[in-house]
């Protein structure tokens, strides 16, 4: 696969393989499987970050009868794709620690796993709801909450059971997938630039960073080289982005500690960029720009310079403001610890993990579009708490606001847009660090330059795994704070 | 607490007075759905049917009078790829946003404007409500750009409860259902008894492209297309997302306090 190196491994070498991997201090992240040949059985495909260098794709092309092991006892984070893979392509993991399903709820039948290629596209999913088995939890005072999933205000679809003793949670349980679309089913036969399309709406507040991710993936199987100037348009967006997201964070941070002010400023600001965005792009999400070659017209940012200063400034009076404020920084102060070692195995991204102490960001260490040019700070704190992962949103912010002045200062003329067409056959891997973490397409092409296999591998998905970790023991006044110093989306995580 | 009142007060008024007078709607350099001018399409040309990706696009079948495409904007995402691959300037892009209408109808492209009379409203909205709303939303498999910018109604820019409307969190309390998503088979059965929960006399509002007829997600294994089938909405609001002022448009006209802008697939104000 272009973008990664590649290892072929039997599934008898798939242990020692990550066991390996972990003993250096390198870290899974990814799984997926998908059917090269039509009624063959499915080859799995995991992504490996080694400690130095580049990605490697261990690659494990299944035969009739095959055992697989699965590898969630020795790299817990895999769990959840083990899960995936079972669930939409049919592959059982022999001696799985968490053998629940996850991605199609209790009581969906398919008769051929839903990415099997033999199956009709767009042939829906029995369905007969059946009840949800829960761990027992019973005692004297025992409560049991089951929320959602539709909840108050406007929020995403997804349920959460709380099984509680007054204010203390003994045990926190969600339930995700709701909003399971089938998104990467819905990629295949599409031509590369359709694909763009459907990329951008996986998530809708990462558009860029979906679009982007995918676009790379393509340009990687294509072995085409974006010009200069949209790799630094890339950047401008892909910072726009960020910017807007952790305005909002930090909006609905305020929310939930009930900080009414700081949360009107926090969504004033937020919605500030937005408007920023749609005279820039016509787009308040920045969506209908990106394309594989480069970017579908160009820019100017003429104005937006002069704009974002004037937002840097009352950024910056609004966050010593909200570090002054007691009430507001006590509830984040030693809420939701997400320790180091738990961050990491359990596969934490993005803000999350930088905030537990994890100094790892795809910007830097993978460097895509123009990062490689320009000067990028990466914020860590060790506390692994609430306030932690609101210091690094901060801090991301600043460095956001500095990498754009810089790079419309420089920003290289020419031409946006090369050409850009996958030869048959063909396989690329595209990251991005999203506002949320790291993002990675894996993208398998057919033999007609259409789109055979698209994997997602959204931030949320990882952040997911990891938060119901933080819940457990702490109590149900700290709940929605907690969550939302996260700052999770489930649309990214379902697909 | 009191630094906080006093910066916020220092600061001034942030709410823009639109949708009355002179005030400013927020939505500069936004663009929005296509414009179809059919006395520029050439007849052998079917570029922008290839480049529309849920489908809104059609050849009309031959033999039938009309123009030779059939457009259907409750299935546009508003990519604007068609006006990009269109020689001819027969799609231009345009900043059409205030697309909410009463009849799906009127979201498909016709010659006569303004032939099909506005479907009535099930019961007087305006007796029943006056100048309030409650709305409940239901997240029925969106992507989560609907409830951004849902949630971008309530910042101190819109301002949504200036114009009496409010989100509350029980659909007992709620007069109107809005939905986004393309309706995925596990929300389909919260999403009715949510209807069921409601007190009548209930509306119902399709918000987003997903929801008013499935967009670039609806079909294959997990999604239906939209509220289509399901429930019957007594406003469609197709966009990717819909912005805020699109938002407060649907439900102002739902309201009968605006007027409906989109007849036939355009905009005639």
């Amino acid at each position: 696969m272009n973008g990664a190196e590649q290892r072929i491994l039997s599934v008898r070498e798939l242990t020692a393989a990550c066991e390996d991997l972990l003993r250096h201090g390198g870290r899974m992240q990814m799984a997926y499987g998908w059917f090269p040949q039509e009624g063959a059985p499915p080859e799995l495909c995991y992504l490996a970050s080694p400690a130095q260098g580049r990605f490697v794709l261990w690659r494990c092309r299944l035969q009739a009868g095959d055992e697989v092991p699965s590898l969630a006892r020795i790299s817990p984070l895999l769990g959840w794709y083990e899960r995936e893979i079972h669930e939409l392509c049919g592959v059982s993991f022999a001696s799985h620690p968490e053998p629940h399903p996850l991605v199609l709820h209790e009581g969906a039948q398919a008769v051929l796993p839903p990415l099997d290629t033999r199956r009709a596209p767009q042939q829906a999913l029995q369905f007969q709801p059946e009840p949800w088995r829960l761990p027992e939890v019973a005692g004297k005072d025992v409560q049991l909450l089951p929320f959602g999933p539709v909840r108050a205000d406007v929020v995403e679809s997804a349920q959460f059971v709380f099984v509680y003793i007054g204010e203390a949670i003994l045990h926190f349980h969600p339930r995700l997938f709701f909003k399971h679309r089938g998104m990467e089913q819905r990629f295949r036969g599409l031509s590369p630039m359709l694909g763009t399309v459907l990329a951008e709406r996986v998530s809708g507040v990462g558009s860029v960073a979906h679009g982007l991710a995918f676009c790379q993936a393509l340009e990687a199987a294509a072995k085409c080289a974006v010009p200069p100037r949209a790799r630094w348009l890339r950047v401008l967006l892909a910072e726009m982005e960020r910017l807007y997201n952790h305005f909002h964070y930090l909006g609905h941070l305020c929310h939930t500690t009930t900080l009414k002010v700081g949360e009107a400023e926090g969504k004033w600001l937020e919605e500030r960029v937005k408007q920023l965005n749609a005279r820039l792009t016509g787009s308040r999400f920045l969506s209908g720009l990106l394309c594989p070659g480069g970017l579908r017209r160009d820019l100017d940012p003429a104005g937006l310079s002069d704009a974002l200063e004037a937002l840097r400034h009352e950024f910056a009076e609004y966050i010593e403001r909200l570090e002054r404020t007691n009430s507001h920084v006590d509830r984040l102060m030693t809420t939701g610890v997400l320790s180091r070692q738990a961050a990491f195995d359990q596969g934490a991204t993005g803000p999350v993990e930088r905030a537990s102490g994890l100094d790892r960001d795809l910007r830097r260490d993978h460097p895509y579009a123009a990062y490689a040019d320009l000067p990028l700070m990466v914020a860590v704190r060790d506390a692994g708490d609430a306030h932690a992962r609101m210091q690094v949103r901060a801090s991301e912010i600043d460095a956001s606001f500095a990498l754009i002045q810089r790079l419309l200062l420089l920003l290289p003329d020419g031409p946006v847009r090369a050409d850009c067409r996958p030869l048959a056959k063909s396989e690329g891997l595209g990251w991005s660090e999203s506002p949320r973490g790291s993002l990675y397409y894996a993208i398998h092409v057919d033999e007609h330059g259409r789109l055979e296999r698209v994997k997602i591998k959204s931030p949320s998905f990882s952040n997911w795994r990891a938060f119901p970790l933080t819940v457990h023991d702490s109590n149900m006044m700290d709940y929605a704070i907690n969550e939302a110093s996260f700052g999770l989306t489930i649309a990214g995580c379902d697909r | 607490m009191p630094l906080w009142t006093f910066f916020g007060l220092a600061r001034g008024k942030a709410t823009t007075n639109w949708p009355r007078g002179d005030g400013d709607n927020g939505q500069a350099g936004g663009l929005g759905m296509p414009r179809y001018h059919p006395e520029r399409c050439k007849a052998d040309c079917d570029d922008c049917v290839g480049a529309c990706l849920p489908g809104a696009i059609r050849l009309r079948p031959q033999g039938q009078g009309g123009p030779r495409l059939e457009l259907d904007y409750g299935r546009c995402v508003a990519c604007r790829l068609c006006t990009e691959v269109c020689a001819d300037g027969a799609l231009t892009p345009s900043a059409d946003w205030a697309f909410g209408v009463r009849s799906r109808e009127d979201l498909r492209w016709t010659e006569a404007v303004g032939s099909a009379p506005a479907q009535r409203l099930k019961g007087a909205i305006h007796a029943a409500f006056g100048r309030s709303l409650h709305v409940r939303h239901v997240d029925a498999g969106s992507c989560n750009g609907c409830e951004s910018e849902l949630q971008a109604l309530n910042n101190p820019f819109y301002n949504l409860h200036r114009l009496g409307v409010f989100f509350t969190p029980s659909p007992r309390f709620s007069d109107l259902l809005l939905v986004t998503g393309p309706v995925t088979y596990t929300m389909r059965e919260p999403l009715l008894e949510t209807y069921r929960a409601m007190p009548e006399p209930r509306w119902i509002m399709a918000v987003g492209t997903c929801a008013v007829s499935g967009g670039v997600a609806g079909g294959g294994y997990a999604c239906a297309h939209g509220l289509d089938g399901i429930l019957p909405a007594d406003v469609y609001l197709p966009g990717c997302p819909p912005n805020p002022a699109a938002l407060i448009e649907a439900l102002l006209m739902l309201l009968q306090r605006a007027p409906q802008r989109v007849k036939g697939g355009r905009l005639v104000d």
